[in-house]
């Protein structure tokens, strides 16, 4: 559609405008709005940009971290104490678009894309939301499972604490190599004590509208050993709850089926 | 990479001495390609120009109630609104240029779309944006019918038809069969006697081309009269040609320019968008450009379209294959264009390279609520050599032998006859199998290591068998030609008819008191539906801007061509 | 009608230029149109294809994709940018090795591999691979265009001059 372009000077203007036009969109590194703009999409007929600071800062203090929504996959690849993040921040889309998406935008994005989105609802992320001076917390599940309350939220930062060194493991699959969108994306946090999982956390992208997390999988993971006998159980359920989507990359069933054979992989750490 | 030259291989026939081959060179067009500066069909700038965008169908199969642009013609930036009934001559069929086929498919659908992305009406803005929002406004009433997508079920009986030309959904080859048959031996007495049996049945999906660059086109009034037509096409003359045709116009005033193509393989053949951009150039007096984007490119221009093959071979106890039988299915999606050709040609291609004395095809050119399909690399026998090539396997198995030795045993010779009675040369097939067999380590006998395939043909297997046709039986030696009244004695013309301006066409014949079916799936009681009294005439009815079909009889026979053997009878 | 004509400078290939641009349009409609700059090419609009390909202030990305407005100020390079008198070394290679056969896709390919040589002169094959992956080729089969570029790393165009442009 003929879009009009609003550049508002805080969030709180953009947020406004948001909420009084519904066919206004909140424009971010533009690698999904663009797209379905170039396409003639009829729901979309406003571009509203704002920035503020701090959605471009990246910030590290001790196990905290507070990513912006505007900083992009090419930032966080930039930043050696992200390691445990470069997996997920390299499976977005080729080396331009990771230049361009940002983690605000991954967090709205539809399946097959979201991989970031994944990685971090596997780490328990807050999302933090544009709400008058000092921004409104709530759990990146909420948000992606549209229990935010809000109407039009927009995020300006996410937050989480590091994991520990091979607690937190990653893996994307796709048809395509080295690029291509997911068939399903797994992320797993799996802290252990005692030598023995507790609260883990594992989240599905692409296999649902957007990423889920795995609680029967978490549920039976809990107690067990890391290895192939400990999880056996959680295996065996790792597709229970789920319907799976069909697109042009894999039908639900397929999508089902190969869950449980890599997620078995990402728990053993497997290639 | 190098290049390994198996010289030794048909070394009396070749002149070694390679100016080309094997020799570092570069390609003529490269220096624009690496500059950015070769001149694909978009890297023309005009001022002025326009930009077509489609109202385009959701259904599979739907009749068109009413169409309402009233408000799309009020939207910001619209120029002209362009309908079925501004087409001249809207309907067509691609190889009406050869005289082969009915017209079937309009530029712009009038009573009913076929397939999801049928476009039904063009509207021509100063940006693409505004087209895009136009479209979207234009208002389609839709009536949905039942759709068939696969080629088995269009042909069964309680179909709905889905091309009005041909409603048994059978494009109708040398006007009385619905199919393209080969017949060479008889089959049925050498599975009758075969000592093994081979049956298969073979699949593939449609496949989409995806050239980088998609289909397009600009068109733009020149000051003499004609228009210039930058596009993408693959079949310049083609589309000239049916340009010409479908909007009335001497192919003098048509000045197309094409050559630089973004990837075609076949995806743009057809003859997609030039015609509504050059009427839209027409009726505005400025440039327009008619662009597919990606997923356009993707959803409604031609794919290579679906088969379905039937294989049954009788293989002798030794391994050679006796008899081959085949039954095909081209899907053509809702029109014709290319597939009834590609039905022809593939016959052509039977029963593969293989010398067998008794091969018989039928192979149907289907119309389904799939898109239109269209050529891709090895047009018409791809989809068919997978087929043989598994059906192959199957028998080196049943054989009890190593599938390469299968395939040498079988593989044709020179001086060999083949099934559409032409004798083979320049055969290579033993040789290839011999040297794949060699890289890949495949242990294959000794006698089957000494081959070769200038070796072994001819003499009994060079003479053309007693035939069993449908109609009866043909002598041994007995070619299709001498029956054919469009073989002539005499030199054939080398090139292409001289292309003479064509006459109105014929309206498509409907077909004589058929029952009409009013759903897919039989009638509770079984048979077929009778006809219903209150079937609207609109079921058959020609588009309104058909123009009056002349009473005068057919132009004069053209010249012998070389397509004449698939050319109408008179 | 109710378009905003904005204007919009920027810098492209070293050369200042100046251009009106509506709300909504894509930096590769500009470059094509607006400015007159046809290497880029439009192959799927979604930012998939990599045809598109541009460096914006040092970075690669995919102008189908970029608000126009939004290059304000900042440096556009295209492939245009890389014959500058003398072809580029990648160029050459391409040529040598095939490395086009339609040529839609050889602009983006460009633009990325001079950006990967320019900032990694000595990359392995994979690392060739991995910068690629965002530039789809319909015809060559990627072999000859990896081949080309890694040979100009290894140092085969080394007599002649590297990039053009600014």
């Amino acid at each position: 559609m003929t879009v009009e372009i609003l550049t508002c000077p805080d969030l709180g203007q953009a947020k406004r405008a948001l909420a009084s036009d519904k066919s206004a969109r909140f424009f971010g590194g533009g690698t999904l709005l663009m797209r379905a703009v170039n396409e003639g999409d009829q729901e979309i007929g406003k571009l509203v940009k704002a920035h503020e600071p701090a959605m471009s800062e990246i910030r590290v203090s001790g196990a905290d971290i507070t990513l912006g929504a505007s900083v992009t996959m090419r930032d966080v690849l930039d930043r050696d104490d992200l390691g445990f993040l470069h997996d997920a921040a390299r499976s977005v889309g080729s080396p331009a678009i990771r230049n361009m998406a940002t983690i605000g935008g991954n967090l709205f994005a539809v399946s097959p894309y979201g991989d970031f989105a994944t990685a971090l609802l596997a780490l328990d992320a807050d999302v933090v939301l544009a709400d008058g001076m000092r921004g409104r917390a709530m759990p990146l599940a909420d948000l992606l499972g549209g229990r935010g309350g809000a109407d039009r939220p927009i995020v300006q930062a996410v937050s989480f604490r590091r994991p520990s060194a091979g607690e937190f493991r990653f893996r994307k699959v796709t048809r395509v190599h080295p690029r291509g969108a997911a068939v399903v994306t797994l992320a797993a946090l799996v802290p252990q004590s005692g030598g023995v999982v507790r609260n883990s956390r594992i989240a599905y992208g692409g296999l649902e509208n957007r990423p889920v997390r795995a609680d029967r999988v978490e549920r039976a993971l809990d107690g067990q050993r890391l290895d192939e006998g400990g999880i056996a159980r959680a295996v065996s359920v790792a597709a229970d709850g789920f319907q799976g989507r069909t697109d042009s990359l894999a039908t639900d069933w397929y999508r089902l089926q190969v869950l449980p054979v890599h997620l078995k992989r990402l728990l053993l750490g497997d290639d | 990479m190098t290049v390994e030259f198996r010289k030794d291989l048909f070394a009396n026939e070749r002149d070694d001495d390679l100016n080309e081959i094997g020799k570092a060179t570069r390609r003529q067009d490269i220096l624009g390609h690496v500059t950015g500066r070769s001149p694909f069909y978009d890297d023309h700038q005009f001022d002025g120009l326009l930009h077509i965008k489609c109202t385009r169908s959701p259904h599979h199969h739907a009749r068109i109630r009413n169409v309402d642009t009233r408000e799309a013609e009020g939207m910001p930036g619209v120029v002209r609104i362009i309908r079925g009934a501004d087409i001249p001559v809207n309907l067509n069929t691609l190889l009406s240029l050869l005289d082969f086929g009915l017209d079937d498919e309009p530029v712009l659908a009038v009573n009913k779309v076929c397939y999801v992305g049928e476009p039904v009406v063009a509207v021509v803005a100063e940006t693409e944006q505004q087209a895009f929002d136009a479209a979207a406004k234009v208002r389609v009433d839709y009536e949905v019918l039942p759709h068939v997508l696969d080629a088995e079920e269009a042909v069964r009986s309680g179909a709905p038809t889905v091309n009005e030309t041909y409603p048994d959904n059978k494009f109708e080859f040398h006007d009385r069969f619905d199919h393209q048959k080969l017949r060479y031996g008889d089959v049925e007495k050498a599975f009758a006697r075969a000592d093994h049996i081979v049956e298969g049945r073979y699949q593939m999906s449609p496949i989409e081309q995806a050239p980088i660059e998609p289909n397009g086109c600009i068109a733009a009034p020149e000051t003499n009269d004609r228009f210039v037509c930058y596009t993408a096409t693959q079949g310049l003359f083609f589309s000239l040609g049916t340009t010409a045709k479908v909007l009335d116009m001497q192919s003098s005033r048509l000045h197309f320019i094409g050559g630089t193509v973004g990837g075609g393989f076949g995806g743009k053949v057809d003859t997609l968008t030039e015609p509504l951009a050059i009427i839209a150039a027409k009726l505005t007096g400025r440039p327009v450009r008619y662009g597919f984007d990606r997923q356009d490119e993707m959803q409604i221009s031609a794919p290579r379209g679906a088969e379905v093959w039937y294989l049954k071979d009788a293989i002798a106890a030794d391994g050679r294959i006796m008899a081959r039988k085949f039954t095909g299915y081209f899907d053509a999606g809702a029109y014709t264009r290319l597939t009834s050709y590609g039905v022809v040609k593939c016959t052509g291609h039977l029963p593969g390279p293989y010398t067998i004395p008794n091969v018989s095809s039928d192979i149907y050119c289907v119309f389904t609520n799939r898109t239109p399909a269209t050529a891709m690399r090895g047009f018409g026998i791809t989809g068919v050599d997978f087929a043989i090539e598994r059906h192959m396997d199957k028998g080196a198995r049943v054989a009890g032998m190593h599938p390469a030795e299968f395939r040498l045993l079988n593989a044709y010779r020179d001086g060999d006859m083949k099934a559409h009675r032409r004798l083979a040369k320049n055969c290579a097939l033993v040789e290839t199998i011999q040297v794949a067999a060699e890289k890949a380590n495949w242990q294959i006998g000794e006698e089957y290591r000494r081959m070769t395939s200038m070796t072994g043909g001819g003499g009994d297997r060079a003479q053309i068998p007693e035939t069993v046709t449908d109609v009866g039986i043909k002598p041994a030696g007995h070619t299709m030609e001498a029956e054919t009244p469009d073989v002539r004695p005499g030199q054939s013309t080398p090139t292409m008819p001289g292309f003479e301006r064509p006459a109105a066409p014929a309206p498509a014949t409907p077909p004589a008191a058929q029952p009409t079916y009013s759903g897919y799936g039989a009638s509770a009681l079984g048979g077929i539906p009778a006809r219903s009294a209150s079937e609207p005439e609109a079921l058959r009815s020609q588009p309104p801007a058909q123009p009056e079909p002349p009473k005068a009889e057919k132009p004069a026979k053209r010249q012998y061509s070389r397509y004449s053997s698939i050319g109408r009878r008179r | 009608m109710s378009i905003k004509r904005k204007p919009l400078q920027f810098n492209l290939n070293g050369s200042d230029v100046a251009v009106f641009v509506n709300d909504g349009d894509n930096l590769l409609n500009v470059l094509r149109r607006g400015v007159g700059d046809l290497t880029p090419k439009y192959g799927c609009g979604q930012g998939g294809c990599g045809a598109c390909t541009v460096v914006i202030d040092g970075q690669t990305k995919l102008a189908c994709l970029v608000l126009a407005e939004t290059v304000e100020g900042r440096q556009v390079e295209t492939a245009a940018s890389l014959a500058g008198g003398e072809l580029d070394p990648l160029q050459e290679a391409f040529m040598d090795h095939f490395a086009a056969q339609c040529g839609y896709c050889t602009p983006g390919m460009l633009v990325a591999a001079r950006h990967l040589l320019n900032e990694n002169t000595n990359p392995t094959r994979g690392e060739v691979v991995e910068a690629l992956s965002g530039n789809l080729c319909r015809c060559t089969g990627y072999e000859p265009i990896i081949d080309a570029v890694m040979d100009v790393a290894n140092g085969a165009y080394s007599n002649r001059r590297a990039g053009g442009g600014s």
